[in-house]
């Protein structure tokens, strides 16, 4: 299972809960305003951390740019581009986007 | 032959795929759960095996007692006691979120399996399609 999270965790809890129910070996995407849960210091960090141990997280890259965030992800989670995304989704067996 | 209930049109368009809704919002406050009840219908109709699961606010669509007159909008609650006549019959509340907001199966308008995060997760993971409201 791929998830995709695009909100922000400090105006909805739809991260919490994606990784609430997210199974070990399960990956991760954070998209559009999904990705400031990859900066050092946001409100989800220490939760982002831990999931690491048991799953694979991914940033959209051109989200973080774009916002400003590309010089300040955490370590560990893995910048992807377009291309990267596709390929995300076609090598798991299905996907789920938290909305 | 078994894995295709119909035949309309061949192996893609005939096999009979896994989908979950899973609802996450409270009804009324935003449009979520009214179309995403929509979409379960419209699985249904086109003969899929169609589950509901529901998670954080969305455990709260079904809670008992709904009154919408004063709105002037459409009480759907009764709608979920229909899915049966859908063959849709798998509906699932998690436990952690029926907690965290004072309820039990008990109190939801249509019965329920109550599953714990983990259980959900994997009835979750071997969907064909997992679509989010």
């Amino acid at each position: 299972m791929l998830h995709i999270v695009n909100k922000s965790p400090y105006e909805r809890n739809a991260l919490e809960s994606c990784l609430r129910l997210a199974l070990p070996g399960a990956a991760l995407l954070l998209i559009e305003d999904g990705v400031y849960a990859a900066t050092r210091g946001n409100v989800a960090e220490p939760r982002l951390r831990e999931a690491m141990q048991r799953m694979d997280i991914y940033a959209l890259r051109p989200d973080l740019e774009a916002r400003g965030m590309a010089g300040r992800v955490i370590q560990g989670v893995k910048l992807v581009d377009y291309d990267g995304f596709v390929d995300l989704v076609c090598e798991r067996p299905n996907c789920q986007s938290w909305l | 032959m078994s894995e295709f209930e119909n035949d309309a049109g061949g192996e893609s368009a005939g096999r009979i795929k896994k989908f979950m809704f899973v609802n996450r919002k409270a009804p009324y406050g935003t449009i979520y759960a009214l179309e995403g009840l929509e979409v379960v219908l419209i699985a249904a109709a086109f003969d899929q095996d169609v589950s509901l699961a529901f998670v954080d606010d969305g455990v709260y669509q079904l809670a008992k007692g709904q009154q919408t007159k004063a709105l002037e909008i459409k009480n759907f609650s009764p709608a979920y006691r229909a899915l049966e006549g859908y063959d849709v019959e798998k509906l699932y509340a998690e436990r952690e979120s029926l907690e965290a907001r004072g309820l039990a199966a008990e109190d939801l308008i249509v019965p329920v399996e109550v599953l714990s995060s983990t259980e959900l997760a994997e009835l979750m993971a071997v969907q064909d399609v997992v679509i989010s409201s």
